[in-house]
């Protein structure tokens, strides 16, 4: 488990070292790998490519019939008619604000509970523990949770899309195991200055944990930027509406007073030029970082899948 | 040292230990501060929403509040099962649950052992990074992007069929494809992602034994059948046990964002329901008793599955 990629450039050294001839059947196996993962790749690209190409064609050609990687008779007019719309900014903006919220308070306070459960000789420990496990396995469910927001009078409130999954079991449980792996010596010696717990925190910790704070911050910001039902339930004003839920308006709904609020041209401009380029704009931002940043989602299935 | 003292101090006195926590509590003051904001948010947004599904046993009227509705027994259970729409959504949900089991569970096993045979590193790679893309785009996008790809009307699916002379087929707007479809989308978008725990778990296999079998002759297909299979079966087992849960889950998600008028008799599933009659036609203690069930059967069948495990000689999860 500790480090895969040195057992796995051993392994291949090794098997290198041991040459046996690939019989025929192994030959047309490694063909068959080749191709099979090949198309599931392809089967990924695809689609996206597809679309990617059509949201930069004019309309006439979104109509034509079959793939389209190239966009044949490039044009904008999808973008900017879309770039007009106001909700696609406002949809943006809401993201935008949602994402930084929940990444930087949400840290803040898993960071506060995960730092002292670290500490074995905190009285009730194990009590507070529970408390944060038990969540993980038991939920209120979809009713409850709603009612939950009404009866604190947080519909519309762009704090129901925040305060409800600011600090979650599992980050909490993961941060607590990597504190609980920094040795107490460095704490020891600020503690005999007279400094407190939360200047230890952030000033001796913090600088430490930056591997499991980009981990954690990351998960945040994919899962903040994708998620749209909290906002489809709690927020009614069109104005508070994130992205993800502009954008399914228009692609499932073809809401007009989504894309047509603010240019009241006329809708010459294909619906599915629209929905194209309004896909591109939702997911760009994704897809540009997500090869950068995998390698920490990655890590993290690691740490969970190793019992805390 | 210092708890091992107030241990036999409580023995002795009482009142004497009772002082001793206060004054660790005291010490230990700035690390409960820190706890605070997240032990307030924990009760307002996570305990208090399972206080709330005691609704479920009463007739809860807005006006009145959780407390205040009254208390109606089993009642709300009973209208569940007299009602015939329920069983309609149970059975779909079952039966698409089993499917998606059935063929979305060994689907990242399969990738991950043909990924752990691919000997060009770089392509591996590549091959991984792009399966993970999915997982970084919401079910609204996912389902955005296959409704254009599997469009009747000008999809590129559709241009292959008729190019084949084969009637294009409305993948989701069709009750007789909308579960293979739900299937396949799942495959899709988790596959590559649910494939790193076994990859993990290949790469941890010990390389001597390996060597051991070449050694000893062994061909590469005797090879995985031999070694590579038995020793990622823990872990399949420990998913496979974790997702019986599953049969009567179903990815809300998903199933919203492609469920539409034509595919309801097929593709409306419990968390759909529950849905619908909770927050649209605003049955909340009808739906909260749903959900309370859903979640009952749910755990009930992973302490099956692992009871079960347990008995032919694998390892459980507890």
């Amino acid at each position: 488990m500790v480090n895969l990629n040195i057992i796995h450039k051993n392994r291949s050294k090794k098997y290198n070292n041991l040459v046996i001839p690939a019989t025929r059947s192994e030959r047309i196996f490694d063909y068959f790998n080749y191709f099979i993962t090949a198309v599931l790749a392809l089967s990924m690209v695809l689609p996206v490519l597809h679309v990617l190409a059509l949201s930069f064609s004019s309309a006439d050609v979104v109509n034509m019939s079959g793939l389209h990687i190239i966009p044949k008779k490039f044009s904008l007019e999808g973008y900017r008619y879309i770039l007009k719309s106001k909700y696609i900014w406002t949809g943006y903006f809401n993201t935008i604000l949602r994402v930084v919220a929940n990444t930087v308070l949400g840290l803040l306070t898993t960071m506060g509970m995960a730092y002292p459960l670290a500490k074995k000789k905190l009285p009730g420990r194990s009590m507070f523990t529970w408390f944060i496990i038990i969540p993980m396995f038991i939920a209120g469910g979809l009713v409850p949770s709603y009612l939950n927001i009404k009866e604190l009078g947080l519909i519309d409130s762009r704090w129901a899309l925040i305060l409800p999954i600011l600090a979650k079991p599992y980050n909490i449980i993961i941060m607590r195991n990597f504190f609980m792996n920094i040795p107490d010596s460095l704490e020891e010696a600020a503690e005999i200055d007279g400094a407190n717990s939360i200047y230890i925190l952030f000033k001796i910790i913090l600088p430490l944990s930056m591997p499991i704070i980009a981990t954690v911050g990351l998960w945040t910001i994919v899962d903040q930027w994708n998620r749209w039902f909290d906002c489809l339930i709690y927020i009614r004003d069109t104005n508070k509406y994130v992205l993800q839920v502009v954008l399914r308006r228009i692609i499932f709904e073809t809401s007009v007073e989504m894309i047509d609020a603010q240019n009241n041209a006329k809708m010459a401009i294909s619906q599915e030029v629209i929905k194209n380029a309004t896909i591109i704009v939702a997911i760009v931002p994704i897809l540009a970082i997500y090869p950068f940043i995998q390698k920490y989602f990655v890590k993290g299935i690691m740490v969970g899948s190793l019992k805390g | 040292m210092q708890s091992t003292k107030s241990v036999i101090l409580t023995v002795k006195n009482r009142n004497k230990n009772r002082k001793h926590v206060l004054k660790a509590v005291w010490k230990y003051r700035y690390l409960y501060i820190l706890m605070l904001p997240c032990i307030i948010n924990f009760i307002l947004f996570r305990y208090k929403p399972i206080y709330g599904v005691i609704i479920s046993f009463k007739d809860y009227k807005v006006k009145l509040g959780i407390m205040g509705s009254p208390w109606v027994g089993l009642d709300n259970f009973k209208a569940i099962f007299a009602g015939t729409s329920f069983s309609t959504v149970f059975w779909n949900t079952v039966i698409l649950s089993f499917y998606k089991l059935l063929f979305g569970f060994p689907a990242p096993i399969i990738l991950a052992l043909l990924l752990n045979e691919l000997k060009n590193i770089k392509y591996k790679k590549l091959v991984q990074t792009i399966t993970y893309m999915p997982h970084f785009l919401s079910w609204v996008v996912v389902a955005g992007l296959f409704i254009q790809f599997f469009s009747p009307g000008n999809g590129p699916v559709a241009y292959i069929f008729k190019a084949m002379g084969i009637k294009p087929v409305y993948f989701f707007g069709d009750p007789k494809w909308f579960r293979f479809s739900m299937v396949l989308t799942g495959i899709w978008k988790s596959i590559g992602w649910d494939c790193i725990v076994y990859l993990a778990a290949l790469s941890s296999i010990d390389p001597q034994l390996y060597e051991a079998a070449i050694i000893d002759g062994a061909t590469r297909f005797q090879r995985i059948r031999y070694i590579t299979i038995p020793s990622i079966m823990p872990i399949v087992i420990i998913l496979l046990i974790l997702n019986s849960g599953s049969l009567i889950e179903d990815n809300f998600e998903q199933i919203f964002n492609f469920l539409n008028d034509a595919v309801l008799s097929k593709g409306d599933v419990i968390s759909t329901y529950v849905y619908r009659t909770g927050l649209v036609k605003m049955r909340y203690s009808y739906a909260t008793a749903i959900d309370l069930f859903r979640n009952a059967v749910a755990f009930l069948l992973v302490f099956i599955s692992n009871f079960i495990a347990k008995k032919v000689g694998e390892e459980g999860i507890w």
